[in-house]
């Protein structure tokens, strides 16, 4: 039975900006966006190209900081503007999971080893990583591939062997961007599922940048950026 | 898991075609240090095998290694009379060149001193030592004379009897070993008219000179052999060799010796210093010169591999970052890679240069001290030029794989 999305926040930011350069040169790729999203919750963030969905998306993954505001994982400080509380990379490997609108696999690894990898970065014994990287496979239904290589694999088996990798380490929130862009419908639509099973079943938060209004019913909610600034937020039809 | 053997494992044909690559070069640094290792075991190897204790050589010069010395035949006999001295032998030693079956035939001809060394020092691989005072041969086998072969030198037909293995000359060329007497012939061969023109002027000289006025009998022993005429002294030899007595001390038989003044004698030491850091020096030095060379060039080849190498993978390098991943895990992966193209290309020069060193025209002597200093070197040079490829991938940011 999938329990409903609680109200812990998997992710909270506050004031968000981001600029680049300076002076006449300066643009402002993010204003003041500020966003929660609950533990179990399934974000779709929208907009136009260019209205900042990346830089926040990326912001949030800690690997572009703002230039101000305050970013809280789990109820943990990590950001306060471009200064890091924590140690960013370490935090990312317990508490973060990403899904590219590529699988980027590693191509020299096979679809078990693709999703052990990420458990023995956070140093999971490796007999234990490949027996959770095999049940993750087999949740994601892709166990029957676990032995193949990503260019064996369709792209939709990709995706799902990336949000297998995703996932590997319970994160707090999952952030994808774009992870349907390069699949067609039915595969896509599957992807968009496949995110709501992992955010009522596991828990994790997961926030999605999307263009593909037609799968937007999956989501709990949809927020939408223009310009650097969140608009408007709504829960689907 | 192991990164590096899984990428390797992935991409296995170009790893071991850029190993092989490597390991070519590494053969070469190999080779360079076994012709080093051949020159200075080769100009030694005479010097040990003869074994003297002391070398008599002309005053002031360096003996015949380094340069022309001729001293008398007749000093062995008062070096016998020093104290301490157990034995004293004439030492001759020249190279000759000459056609052998429509090929040059380039031989250094070694005198033993009949019949007290016949020759059973040395490296005997077939046949047997010397078994007469003349016309007969021990020939190294690099000299391609098969036993029972005959050679024609100067005036004389010289056979075959015995084969050695390794005695060669500084020069690389193979030892013959003659009698001293058969070797100073060779040395010392004119043509009839040679001594015909000379005979000829030597009794021109006389029949000039008031001796030959007063005693005309002079001019008729003139035109005769060299050794029908006392005057004349017998032919030099390259050096007197010298052995001690059991605990007589070398420097002391050496001291009273060099104050005789018309000899040096240097010891054995001495002479093998001379060897291995006169005469092939600068060989040496050009060998050691371009060992450096290309253990640089190796580096740099390596370096520039290891780079594209992760080049190639900096997108999942960044990916790993992003996951997470430690500094330390991505430098492994790219150390380890070099570290396995390192030894792999150090198995290949090992594996292909004994095959192909022996077919090599002078000796390369690759001894265990030098494997262990290639792998030295291979460690070294691999975890160099790892670095400019950790440099790179160090520098990679996570976000790179959204771009």
């Amino acid at each position: 039975m999938n329990p409903p999305p609680d109200n812990t926040p998997a992710i909270e930011v506050f004031a968000l900006t981001k600029t680049y350069g300076s002076g006449n040169t300066e643009v402002v790729a993010m204003k003041d966006v500020s966003l929660r999203v609950a533990k179990g919750e399934v974000i779709a963030l929208l907009g136009p190209s260019g209205a900042g969905k990346s830089t926040l998306l990326t912001a949030m993954g800690l690997i572009n900081p703002p230039t101000s505001g305050r970013i809280t994982i789990g109820g943990r400080p990590v950001l306060d503007g471009p200064k890091p509380l924590v140690d960013l990379r370490a935090f990312r490997r317990h508490h973060l999971g990403f899904v590219f609108q590529k699988a980027n696999l590693i191509p020299f690894l096979n679809a078990v080893q693709n999703v052990q990898v990420a458990l023995e970065i956070n140093d999971v014994p490796a007999r234990a990583a490949r027996r959770r990287a095999l049940e993750l496979l087999d949740y994601l239904g892709v166990a029957d591939r676990a032995n193949n290589l990503p260019s064996a694999l369709s792209g939709g088996q990709q995706q799902r062997v990336s949000v297998a990798r995703a996932l590997a380490n319970d994160p707090n929130l999952i952030l994808a961007d774009e992870p349907t862009a390069a699949l067609d419908s039915h595969r896509g639509r599957q992807v968009m599922e496949l995110f709501r099973k992992v955010a009522h079943e596991r828990g994790a938060g997961v926030i999605v940048v999307t263009h593909d209004q037609r799968s937007l019913d999956v989501f709990d909610r949809t927020l939408e950026m223009e310009d650097g600034q969140l608009k408007s937020s709504q829960k689907p039809d | 898991m192991n990164l590096a053997l899984h990428d390797i494992r992935h991409n296995v044909s170009r790893f071991v075609l850029t190993a092989v690559g490597i390991g070519l070069l590494l053969m070469i640094v190999l080779g360079m240090s076994g012709i080093y290792r051949g020159l200075i075991d080769d100009a030694l190897v005479v010097v040990d095998h003869i074994g003297a204790d002391l070398w008599v050589v002309q005053r002031g010069t360096r003996g015949p290694f380094a340069e022309i010395s001729r001293v008398p035949a007749n000093l062995e006999h008062r070096l016998r009379a020093v104290p301490g001295v157990a034995s004293a032998r004439t030492f001759v030693s020249h190279n000759v060149q000459r056609e052998h079956l429509g090929k040059p035939l380039r031989m250094n001809v070694l005198g033993l001193a009949w019949p007290e060394d016949k020759g059973e020092w040395v490296n005997l691989i077939a046949g047997r030592p010397l078994g007469q005072p003349h016309y007969e041969m021990i020939a190294d086998a690099s000299l391609g004379l098969p036993l029972g072969e005959k050679l024609a030198l100067g005036k004389d037909t010289y056979t075959v009897v015995g084969i050695t293995r390794g005695m060669v000359a500084s020069s690389g060329d193979g030892i013959a070993f003659l009698t001293t007497r058969d070797s100073q012939a060779v040395q010392f061969d004119q043509s009839g008219e040679a001594i015909r023109l000379e005979r000829a002027a030597r009794v021109q000289r006389v029949r000039v000179n008031d001796v030959g006025r007063i005693q005309p009998s002079f001019i008729e022993r003139g035109g005769g052999p060299s050794s029908s005429i006392p005057a004349l002294a017998s032919p030099m030899v390259s050096a007197i060799t010298v052995r001690l007595s059991p605990g007589v001390d070398p420097a002391a038989v050496a001291a009273i010796i060099a104050a005789w003044p018309d000899v040096s004698v240097h010891t054995r030491d001495g002479q093998e210093q001379l060897l291995a850091y006169g005469m092939i020096d600068k060989a040496r030095r050009q060998l050691g010169l371009f060992r450096v060379l290309l253990v640089v060039i190796s580096t740099i080849i390596m370096a520039l591999i290891l780079y594209t190498l992760t080049l190639d993978k900096i997108h999942d390098i960044a990916m790993l970052k992003l996951m997470g991943a430690r500094n330390t895990m991505i430098a492994g992966l790219i150390l380890q890679q070099a570290l396995l193209l390192g030894a792999l290309g150090f198995g290949i020069a090992w594996y292909v240069g004994g095959f192909v060193f022996p077919k090599f025209p002078r000796r390369v002597l690759i001894t265990p001290d030098d494997l262990w200093g290639l792998a030295g070197v291979v460690v070294l040079i691999s975890v160099l030029s790892s670095l400019l490829g950790i440099w790179k991938a160090m520098r990679v940011e996570p976000n790179t794989v959204l771009s």
